[in-house]
């Protein structure tokens, strides 16, 4: 498998504080990767550096390159609107524009970079909800506002308009931790389907879902990559005391 | 199933090259950034144009009469041409300070029923109503001021005031009705509504910590309301200040029951007289020469500059009092 | 012991005044709608809707005219002061610390704090002395009043806006400028239809710039650079003359003129009530 991202030496501040510590690490592309660790570890700025997103905070700051299929994000020259349709995200709380209906929010992304022809759009939206598993609960009524489904549905919403842009990675910060159990098992199994195609990146402060669902796993501790490693191996036989010290629940 | 057969092909051909799209999209926040900006700042503009339009109106009516129009008290378009606006000034601080005099208790009472005395839910209703007459047209005011205000006060109030004050030169003149009070009054029953809203706010954002203290004291109601008016006590004079700036500015109520007589001075509370907002209204559009015109408009700028001190020690005043009680930066 | 008294003696009194107060606020208000509706009411019937204003001494003719050169008056206004005060509002809100921001808001107070007889003065220096007492200067007028009130609710409508929404849409590549005037200015679009609504409210209402700039006109719309009939104003200029028609049609217009404003003033905040 090649890597999707080449992560080298990546720093990150908000303001004067130190975030991230020279992370140096590369993602399997079409794998579930886990990002594990205790509360304000930086799991979450992790993930937002990989999208750029993270620069769009007053007062943060990145250093250091992120490869993405061998170019660099942060380079000269490199549009970050451009990397975030090819890297989407979907975050904690779902978050589906409220005023607008399910296919709406679907369609948003595409509709507004200017794709018009409502045969294509259908044809998205369908196929987005349905690779969200969405598709045959709200099938029915695609105009009902995008705010009146469940939590659950929701979430699996926002990842159905993240996905109707196309893009090659799926970003997913803490997906499931405002979710019931349920649902939380519906977007695991989701989680594992879309990485037949997609290269998956899920931030989780829940190690029984990052062992559940993801192939490879990542511990940070205080803004650090601590270890790295096939899931199997780091819950199994962790290299470093640190992530034992972690899976076993001493802290975090 | 596999997830790749329903890729559809339109954004196929979107590869990794297009990722060094060349800052395609940072010319759009660029474009969007300048023209929201030049919107914005039209202000200045329009501003600047007002300060510059006012002046340059009134260019002609400083050079003939320089500071002695702002001293000189005769009013004369008809005969002499000679203009002087002392007695409108007075006549505008002194139906203002009226206005405040009657309103600044009410609107305190009214602030501090609205935010101690009362349950929230009646509250509620009375605050949706004191804000309603905010929303009433300046010339309804003026309106009801002459045929409902002007014959009850003059029928029913001045006699009275007069029997029992009289011996006061200022509440000894004959009585018509209208005149500075009534303008006063008018005046006050316009600024309640803001000024009441204004401190009701103000003496709901005192933490209830205060409060408690007073009780836990034993003090009595109106003991603790003292507390809280003086803790407010500098959005209080904000508010105040802003009442005064909405008496001094108000034209049209004003006019229509103050009588509109220019003279340096008025006989008593019940003689007619004149305010700077009066005289352009009622008079700009009977200008027909040049001076006459001049003159007026410099009547205007005069009133802004007037407001525009009264506004400036408002927002001096208001913004002391939110940098104490909330402890935010001075921007 | 005795003191104590005192004390509960105060507080009763301060209590009386306090509410004294507030029924003396109230009174005035009464006072003013129950007289608007009584004595306009009966000045209504189906001519004051069709026909325009009388000329001294006719008897009957309405307001026909000065609702149709409000109307005018206003849309005119709004032409020219809503884009005005929305994209200052929506500049203030998404550049917010900036200097020039800082400024324009500053500025925007003073305006709102300047009394609208020396903004209607302004018109009549800029416009009415080059083009002649005109519904262009009365419209210009009505505009400067307009701008900083739809300037400062849009900005606070769009500072309402959670920052999670604009998150979504910038993670799924859609450049910042684009975010904010779809998907920001959609989810905000209530708060600041309302804050237009209100403003127009508040320019329905003001006759003394009207005055100055445009003048009384006692016909039909007749063109924008002559005047046009006005509401609000017709309610001075018939208050303050000595003919009865004319002051019975003075009560008329003034009902509906504060139905018109207090139903739009009501109607927007009723509508602000329901948050999503």
């Amino acid at each position: 498998m090649a890597a999707k991202f080449e992560i080298q030496g990546l720093n990150a501040w908000f303001g004067s504080k130190h975030v991230l510590k020279n992370i140096n690490i590369k993602i399997e592309e079409k794998a579930v990767t886990a990002i594990i660790g205790p509360s304000g570890c930086g799991k979450t700025t992790f993930v937002r550096c990989l999208n750029r997103m993270h620069e769009i905070t007053p007062g943060a700051r990145v250093s250091g390159k992120v490869l993405f299929n061998g170019i660099d994000i942060y380079s000269n020259g490199v549009d970050p609107v451009m990397v975030r349709r090819k890297i989407g995200m979907v975050f904690q709380k779902p978050n589906p524009f409220p005023m607008m209906s399910i296919y709406d929010n679907v369609a948003a992304g595409l509709k507004l970079n200017g794709v018009r022809d409502r045969k294509i759009l259908d044809a998205a939206v369908r196929r987005s909800l349905e690779l969200a598993n969405l598709w045959d609960e709200v099938k029915d009524d695609l105009n009902k506002s995008g705010a009146s489904l469940s939590g659950g549905q929701q979430q699996r919403l926002c990842i159905a308009r993240a996905l109707a842009v196309e893009p090659e990675v799926l970003l997913m910060d803490e997906p499931c931790s405002a979710l019931d159990p349920i649902a939380t098992a519906k977007i695991e199994s989701l989680i594992r389907k879309l990485a037949e195609d997609y290269t998956v990146v899920i931030v989780t402060h829940n190690m029984q879902q990052a062992a559940r669902v993801s192939d490879y796993t990542t511990f940070l501790y205080l803004g650090e990559l601590i270890e790295y490693g096939p899931t199997k191996q780091i819950f199994e036989n962790p290299k470093q005391e640190l992530t034992e010290r972690y899976l076993t629940g001493e802290f975090g | 199933m596999k997830i790749s057969q329903k890729i559809s092909p339109f954004i196929r051909n979107l590869n990794v090259k297009s990722v060094l799209y060349l800052k395609n999209h940072f010319k759009g926040d660029d474009i969007f950034k300048l023209v929201s900006a030049l919107f914005a700042s039209s202000i200045f503009l329009l501003l600047g144009l007002m300060v510059y339009e006012l002046v340059k109106g009134s260019w002609l009516s400083i050079q003939t009469f320089g500071l002695n129009f702002i001293v000189g008290t005769k009013w004369d378009p008809a005969v002499s041409r000679v203009f002087g606006v002392l007695p409108l000034i007075l006549g505008t601080l002194v139906t203002s300070a009226i206005a405040l005099l009657i309103g600044v208790p009410i609107s305190l009472g009214v602030g501090l029923v609205l935010s101690e005395y009362v349950p929230k839910k009646f509250g509620f209703a009375v605050s949706f109503l004191v804000e309603l007459l905010a929303a009433v047209p300046s010339v309804i005011y003026g309106l009801w001021g002459i045929f409902v205000l002007i014959p009850f006060l003059r029928d029913h109030v001045y006699q009275y005031l007069k029997a029992v004050f009289g011996f006061i030169p200022v509440f000894s003149g004959p009585i018509y009705g209208g005149g500075v009070l009534t303008g006063g009054i008018v005046l006050a029953i316009m600024i309640i509504p803001t000024v009441s809203a204004v401190m009701r706010d103000l003496f709901s954002a005192v933490p209830n910590s205060q409060r408690e203290a007073m009780i836990a004291l034993g003090a009595t109601k109106w003991e603790t309301a003292k507390t809280v008016i003086s803790y407010a006590r500098s959005g209080v004079i904000g508010a105040v200040i802003l009442g005064l700036g909405r008496a001094v500015g108000e034209t049209m109520a004003i006019t229509m029951v103050i009588g509109n007589r220019f003279q340096v001075w008025p006989s008593s509370l019940f003689d007619a007289w004149y305010t700077m907002a009066a005289i352009i209204a009622n008079e700009l559009l009977e200008a027909t020469y040049d001076l006459y015109i001049s003159a007026l408009i410099n009547v205007g700028l005069i009133l802004l500059f007037v407001t525009l001190i009264i506004n400036i020690l408002a927002r001096l005043i208001v913004w002391r009092t939110l940098r104490l009680t909330r402890g935010i930066a001075r921007e | 012991m005795d003191y104590h008294k005192l004390r509960v003696a105060k507080n009763r009194l301060m209590q009386f005044l306090v509410y004294l107060a507030l029924f003396s606020a109230i009174v005035p208000l009464l006072s003013i709608l129950s007289e608007v509706i009584r004595r306009g009411f009966s000045t209504i019937n189906f001519d004051f809707f069709i026909k325009p204003t009388p000329t001294v001494g006719e008897v009957g003719g309405g307001v026909a005219n000065a609702v149709q050169g409000t109307l005018i008056t206003i849309g005119l206004a709004s032409l020219i002061g809503v884009p005005i005060g929305l994209m200052s509002g929506i500049f203030l809100s998404e550049y917010g610390e900036l200097k020039l921001s800082v400024a324009v808001r500053f500025l925007h107070d003073v305006l709102s704090g300047i009394p609208s007889i020396v903004i209607g003065v302004f018109a009549y220096a800029l416009i009415t002395r080059s083009i002649g007492f005109s519904v262009t200067a009365a419209a210009f007028a009505l505009a400067m009043i307009m701008i900083p009130i739809v300037a400062r609710t849009t900005e606070e409508a769009l500072k309402l806006v959670p920052m999670s929404i604009r998150e979504a849409a910038i993670a799924l590549g859609i450049p910042r400028w684009k975010t904010t005037i779809t998907v920001v200015l959609s989810a905000a679009k209530k708060a600041i239809v309302t804050g237009i609504l209100l403003s127009i409210a508040r320019i329905a209402g003001e006759s003394a710039p009207v005055l100055v700039s445009m003048g009384f006109w006692r016909w039909w719309f007749a063109g924008l650079d002559r005047p046009t009939a006005n509401l609000a104003l017709n309610v001075f200029i018939f208050a303050m003359s000595p003919f009865e028609n004319w002051i019975a049609l003075a009560w008329g217009s003034a009902l509906v003129l504060i139905l018109l404003v207090l139903g739009i003033s009501v109607t927007a905040r009723v509508f602000t009530r329901e948050r999503y």
